[in-house]
């Protein structure tokens, strides 16, 4: 039964990864991820990691992909990108090489650390030992890493408003206006 | 198979009924149902006048805005609710902490109000 | 918390898989199922009806005793009805939306604890063929957090729909429908941390276990403040009236909906019902004891001549009518917002007051473990708010100072 779970999300992590790069509509693309992310929930509930698994549904299924499809919209899906233009030249070559070391490194990773991959603490009976435990390394080991979360938060929040913002003078390079 | 993956199996049945129920009805309005399509049928409605223009308009940037800041405060929630949970536990170090946090998190959205960016013009 | 580790799952789930229990989880699939349905449809005559009888009109009354099958009729007349695709809707999406939209509205449903015995330290289950039981589909350990997720992917149901149309009105019509969404669900989710807080469990079983008597319903336990400002939210992510800018008919014909006929409309038509009756019943859940009956100190009011098992329903049902009743009072009394009134009473009111409560009642609570000095603690605290402030003040003079330098208007 973990076998065919297993499968059934692996299945929706591939084909909507293979959705994503593969749709010309970019409102596809992003029904994609959301299918991709769906499948890494149904991962992270079948390895009983339900706290994370409503996570990343709300913040990513839920809010960022959200975002996407704002972005989305706010440059309009009908004026479809030229993709025999390239704005960087190598950036194809370049994703290669990338993705295929991407690949090798996490395959590697994984062939020679794959009798002494540590096991976590064991879960108890109650359901909430995921959040308990989930707390206690938040107020433990990484309290400053969440610290600076909200940090990031804050610049995010600063970005966002630089970005709004409009110059006095009437930029005639188009580059520099934020809006 | 594991006692939370049963719990979660029943949801998903849940779910499937939904599905099969809303393709059902659909199934069987498709059978019964008229359909003679014509041009005049298939143009966009725009108060009965022709469309004008293309159907997908460009949004305004202020969206976005909404949208990025209900990221940050969506994330914040999350960091909230494993502390929320556990209060007694962490005492007063847990206060401090989370107060740091979330004043830090507050204080974004004063900044993002004060410069103007929560208005709706 | 021997307590809660025993309500994080169902018993009835608990070792080897056998066939009664298989059968009686089928049976609450289906029984529960057919319960959220008929239960939508009420919902549809009880709104029209109410509102009648709010606007002195009478309302449905043709269809069957008190016009109760009016929404049958309704439902028969739209299998009739020719769906017209848009020349330039996105075929896929299009489709796509409708299911989108109804199937998490049907999900909310099976993680809310329906009924249940509370007499004599059975916390909330039930004996159903020889089957220890609870009346609620599922209970999975993050139930509330299922909630939450639910509610963020009905916002692509609304959001692909007017997109996919192809059409300016639902277009704009999802697009205001979803910032709307979004903005309300963050004061929806710090709103839930207070719970969180006196409940100390994410699970919705657990959540209505702890509310054993009338200053424990976290209504009490939470100040009233969160519970306001989640009934607020709720109106506005269920996107119902005063909230309801959607399908502002003056400005927007139908919204997000505009160019859907037919069996499609009536999912998405049968998804906002669906998702009144969840989210009011989520509010009974979290915040009035969900099916706990109603107990004073020591006494309990009790429903003498109805088994135990069936009380909880019964007590559930009412609360859950009082709320339906109210969202309907809403509607028929006020005015609809303009969208910067909206999103000013989200982002301005609702997030901050939900984030200060929250920090409020955490410092009570640590306060009261610690045994703090109440008038040191206030009186510091408002020295720090002032010193933040003023801090806050001067930086934005002097970055004020440094736009005006490089000559940014904003």
């Amino acid at each position: 039964m973990e076998l065919l779970v297993f499968v059934i999300a692996s299945g929706m992590v591939l084909v909507g990864a293979v959705g994503v790069v593969a749709m010309r509509n970019p409102v596809h693309s992003a029904l994609g991820l959301v299918l991709t992310l769906f499948g890494v929930a149904v991962h992270f509930v079948a390895m009983e990691a339900h706290f994370l698994a409503a996570v990343q549904v709300i913040v990513y299924a839920g809010a960022i992909v959200v975002l996407f499809l704002f972005v989305i919209m706010l440059l309009g899906v009908d004026t479809a990108e030229d993709l025999s233009i390239e704005p960087v030249p190598i950036q194809r070559p370049l994703a290669v090489i990338i993705g295929v070391g991407t690949v090798v490194l996490v395959g590697t990773a994984v062939i020679r650390t794959r009798d002494t991959i540590a096991r976590g603490p064991e879960l108890e009976a109650s359901g909430d030992s995921n959040i308990r435990l989930l707390a206690r390394n938040l107020f433990s080991d990484q309290v400053l890493a969440f610290e600076l979360t909200s940090v990031l938060f804050i610049v995010a929040v600063a970005g966002t408003v630089l970005m709004t913002r409009k110059q006095k003078r009437v930029a005639p390079d188009r580059d520099r206006v934020g809006s | 198979m594991s006692l939370f993956l049963r719990d979660y199996l029943t949801v998903v049945w849940f779910g499937l009924a939904a599905v099969l129920l809303a393709g059902l009805l659909l199934g069987v309005s498709a059978a019964i149902r008229p359909s003679r399509p014509s041009y005049d049928k298939q143009i966009a409605y725009e108060s009965g006048v022709d469309p004008v223009g293309m159907g997908w308009s460009q949004s305004q940037i202020r969206y976005y805005v909404f949208a990025l800041l209900f990221v940050i405060f969506d994330v914040e929630a999350v960091f909230i609710f494993p502390w929320a949970a556990n209060i007694e536990r962490y005492g007063v170090f847990g206060l401090v902490v989370m107060l740091a946090f979330i004043v830090l998190l507050l204080d974004g959205l004063v900044y993002a109000w004060k410069r103007g960016l929560l208005r709706w013009v | 918390m021997n307590v809660v580790a025993l309500l994080a799952a169902d018993p009835l789930l608990d070792g080897e898989l056998r066939w009664t229990p298989l059968l009686i989880v089928v049976l609450k699939v289906l029984v529960i199922f057919v319960l959220g349905l008929v239960g939508t449809m009420f919902m549809v005559w009880f709104e029209r009806k109410v509102v009648a009888g709010m606007q002195n009109r009478i309302g449905p009354n043709k269809a069957g005793p008190f016009g109760i099958l009016q929404t049958l009729a309704d439902g028969t007349k739209l299998f009739f009805k020719e769906i017209m695709n848009p020349a330039r809707s996105d075929p896929w999406v299009f489709r796509l939306a409708p299911f989108l939209a109804f199937v998490p509205a049907f999900l909310v449903w099976s993680v809310i604890p329906l009924g249940g015995d509370f007499t004599e330290g059975r916390d909330g289950t039930v004996t159903w063929f020889g089957q220890v039981t609870r009346v609620q589909l599922a209970d999975p350990p993050v139930g509330i957090l299922l909630v939450l997720a639910m509610s963020s992917i009905a916002v692509y149901g609304i959001m692909l729909a007017g997109w996919a149309s192809g059409s300016k009105y639902p277009l704009l019509g999802s697009v205001r429908a979803s910032a709307q969404m979004i903005s309300y669900e963050a004061a929806l989710g710090l709103s839930l941390a207070a719970v969180l807080l006196s409940a100390g469990t994410l699970s919705t079983a657990g959540i209505v276990a702890g509310q054993n008597s009338l200053s424990n319903w976290n209504l009490v336990a939470t100040g009233f403040v969160p519970f306001f400002v989640f009934l607020v939210a709720v109106t506005a992510e269920l996107n119902r009236p005063p909230f309801d800018l959607v399908e502002a008919e003056q400005e927007l014909v139908g919204g997000f909906h505009t160019e859907y006929s037919g069996i499609p409309f009536a999912l998405f038509y049968l998804a906002e019902f669906m998702n009144t009756i969840t989210m009011s019943a989520i509010v009974v859940t979290l915040f009035l004891g969900g099916p706990q009956p109603i107990t004073i100190g020591e006494t309990t009011l009790s429903i003498g001549f109805i088994p135990g098992a069936l009380e909880g329903t019964l007590w559930f049902v009412l609360k859950l009518l009082a709320f339906l009743y109210a969202f309907v009072w809403f509607r028929a009394t006020l005015p609809r917002l303009r969208y910067d009134q909206l999103m000013d009473l989200g982002w301005k009111f609702m997030i901050p007051i939900s984030l200060g409560w929250f920090l409020l009642l955490a410092a009570i609570r640590t306060g009261d473990a610690n045994q703090w000095n109440p008038v040191v603690v206030v009186v510091s605290s408002l020295v720090l708010l002032g010193l933040g402030y003023l801090l806050f003040v001067a930086a934005l003079r002097v970055s004020a100072r440094n736009r005006e330098r490089e000559g940014a208007m904003f």
